[in-house]
């Protein structure tokens, strides 16, 4: 710009201004790039590459693949139908010693047990009783260290657990496993929790969902159609609460919805029952403290819409003969279907990411898939099915998140 | 709003429209005003009716180590956390605003994306990916994955501002001899101010309530309130997390009016001006 300022008053060749505009040109989008470049890089560098990797680590298997290479490589040409041959066993001896007396052994006892359970003790024993006597052949050794080495089946588990990336996580987070086979088919019922995990965080997002419209919507629509002075108390009685930390609030529905708390005092008052109810550590407690946090993002969307529909409309719809809830049902209602869209997907999506409010006031039967993401990345150190479990929720909300966008443009986070 | 000739059924929809929205409201804002005097409570249950006044729960707050020490961290954390969030974010709006170059809409969906990924997965995600560089269990590690939270807020709030931004004040600015810096801190940042301290807000409040992601990579000592409250439910449940959540509803109170002082102070201005 300031090139063209410059050299305004005198005359300049054709070549030398396209030469100064694109000078000014390539000045101007370097000046973009180190605007944008470092948020950029940070968003990149803190956030996708570790969400790509965690997702990675869904499919990763290192456990075997890492530790016994060199055996995985001889049963690559293993027939399957006899035991392998002794190179084949040397190796494993060889390897599993190399092994023992490090992490290397528990990792591999842990991966094949999820595979087959009772194969950790397998892989343990095996290691203890390592190396093997100077001159015993390594077949009969490992034999008689545990006498599972003779059977075909342990060799076809290690060769299945051996590869560098395995479907097993994937598979288990939607219950299914790979029979002997190779066929995909479903996991044994002892294992086969994870369907009803999604499923209970589908029920529960739909039940929270559907509270806060049935609340939401006369509240944004008693706004809407109020004068602006009092539209806006009542915005702050929406907000307030929006801004309060989520904490607080499931501190004081603890505070309510104990056995001794106002609620229960209040029922006993007044002899709705005899002892008190218990509404915590159940859905119950889970459903009143989620509608309670969600309900402000059901409000706002509606509320913005609502406010756009001129009330000329439902008075036409009445003055032209229709009975008012008809006109109001026929009518208004269908123009407040993007606000009911909006706050109703913004809702859901929040609401299967929860984690805090069914841990602290639900039972273990109310929690959701983030509570086992949680679960497997603290308590049992299974990397893997944290990654699958998160595979799937990052899937369902990204879906979701898809069609919001699509057909209700970007989420509005001005909160109006 | 009620016409005097208004039919009976007009007249009870009126009315039950109006006491139906009351306990609504009374739903969203009881347990916040309730659990307020309970901090007030002089025995050491968390619950009615309270037997007598005391300032006890407000004092084991200030001095016991660990409520302090998580007071001093959230102090810490989220005003750092928020000016990273601040300054990256509002730097990459006003270059996404004006430059134009393919990829540009799947570079912003990214730039946003932390606001719609799943809160524990970010959480795990930043747990394997911190450990190896030994940012778990550390202030850095926690206000780099705070501010990653908050950035999308300011992205898009400043944006949103920047869309009623005239550019040609920039080029005015720039045709007078100001260079850019100058011009960015004398033309621009004035206009777009209500924008990106909105933004700042949200990330504060993102970072002053996350929880999640704290669990994961915080150790004891850099536990912060919302931390600190979490362990405080989880394990023996005092009036001094009434006292800690009076403090939080003061603060967001605080933030709330802030918010809306801006927001009529924008629509005054926009109000004078002829746009």
């Amino acid at each position: 710009m300031t090139a063209l300022c410059e050299t305004a008053d005198a005359p300049i060749a054709p070549r030398a201004l396209k030469r100064r505009l694109r000078h000014a040109e390539r000045r101007r989008n370097l000046l973009f790039a180190a605007l944008i470049g470092p948020l950029a890089f940070f968003v990149l560098a803190s956030f996708i590459v570790p969400i790509a990797s965690l997702l990675g680590k869904s499919i990763d298997n290192p456990e075997v693949h890492g530790n016994l290479p060199q055996t995985l490589a001889l049963l690559e040409d293993w027939s399957g139908d006899a035991l392998p041959d002794d190179a084949t066993f040397a190796s494993l001896a060889h390897e599993l010693t190399q092994a023992a007396g490090t992490p290397a052994v528990a990792n591999i006892a842990k991966r094949l047990n999820r595979e087959q359970p009772g194969t950790r003790t397998l892989v343990m024993r095996t290691a203890r009783g390592l190396p093997l006597p100077e001159g015993t052949p390594a077949r009969e050794g490992l034999i008689q260290l545990d006498a599972r080495w003779g059977e075909t089946q342990t060799w076809h588990l290690l060769r299945n657990a051996g590869g560098a990336f395995t479907g097993f996580y994937l598979l288990s987070a939607v219950d299914r496993t790979v029979d002997a086979d190779g066929n995909i088919v479903a996991s044994p019922p002892e294992e086969a929790v994870y369907l009803d995990v999604l499923k209970r965080t589908f029920v529960m997002s739909i039940v929270v969902t559907a509270v806060c419209l049935l609340l939401g919507f006369p509240l944004a629509y008693l706004m809407a159609t109020l004068p602006a002075r009092h539209a806006n108390l009542l915005m702050i009685l929406v907000l307030l609460p929006f801004w309060t930390s989520v904490l607080v609030r499931v501190a004081a529905w603890i505070v309510l919805l104990q056995n001794e708390g106002l609620i229960n005092q209040l029922l006993m008052w007044t002899g709705v029952t005899e002892a008190p109810v218990q509404m915590l550590f159940n859905r119950f407690g889970v459903y009143v403290a989620m509608v309670h946090i969600l309900l402000p993002f059901m409000v706002l969307p509606l509320y913005s819409v609502m406010k756009g529909i001129p009330p000329a409309y439902l008075r036409a719809a009445v003055s032209l003969g229709c009975p008012p809830l008809r006109s109001f049902w026929r009518v208004y209602f269908p123009l407040t279907l993007p606000g009911i869209g909006a706050g109703a997907l913004l809702v859901f999506i929040l609401c299967m990411g929860y984690y805090i409010t069914p841990a602290l006031l639900g039972g273990p039967n109310d929690q959701m898939i983030s509570y086992f993401i949680a679960f497997y990345t603290n308590q049992t150190v299974n990397w893997g099915m944290a990654s699958a479990l998160s595979v799937v929720l990052l899937a369902a909300t990204l879906v979701l998140y898809g069609f919001y966008v699509r057909y209700l443009g970007t989420p509005n986070t001005d909160a109006r | 709003m009620l016409q005097p000739y208004a039919s009976p059924l007009e007249r009870a929809w009126y009315v039950g429209l109006r006491v139906l929205v009351g306990l609504i409201l009374l739903f969203l804002i009881l347990p916040i005003l309730v659990i307020i005097p309970l901090s007030f409570n002089a025995d050491s249950f968390l619950m009615y009716p309270m037997s007598g006044f005391s300032l006890r729960w407000y004092e084991d707050f200030f001095t016991s180590p660990a409520w302090r020490r998580s007071l001093a961290n959230s102090l810490i954390i989220s005003p750092l956390a928020t000016l990273l969030a601040m300054v990256l974010g509002t730097m990459a709006a006003i270059g996404l605003v004006r430059a134009r170059f393919p990829g540009k809409a799947l570079l912003t969906a990214i730039l946003i994306s932390p606001m719609v990924v799943p809160v524990v997965i970010v959480a795990v995600a930043l747990y394997m990916a911190f450990a190896p560089f030994g940012l778990t269990g550390t202030y850095t590690g926690l206000v780099l994955a705070h501010a990653v939270l908050g950035v999308p807020f300011v992205v898009t709030t400043v944006t949103a501002t920047l869309q009623g931004f005239d550019f040609n004040l920039v080029r005015a600015a720039g045709s007078l001899g100001a260079g850019p810096l100058t011009t960015f801190f004398r033309v621009t940042l004035p206009q777009v101010a209500p924008g990106v301290i909105s933004g700042g807000l949200f990330a504060f409040a993102i970072s002053f309530d996350e929880v999640v992601v704290t669990l994961f990579l915080a150790s004891p000592e850099q536990a912060t309130l919302p931390r600190q409250m979490f362990s405080g439910i989880r394990e023996n449940i005092s009036p001094t997390i009434a006292a800690a959540a009076t403090i939080l509803v003061l603060m967001s109170t605080l933030m709330l009016l802030t918010l809306e002082w801006l927001r009529r102070r924008n629509e005054r201005l926009r109000g004078v001006s002829p746009g």
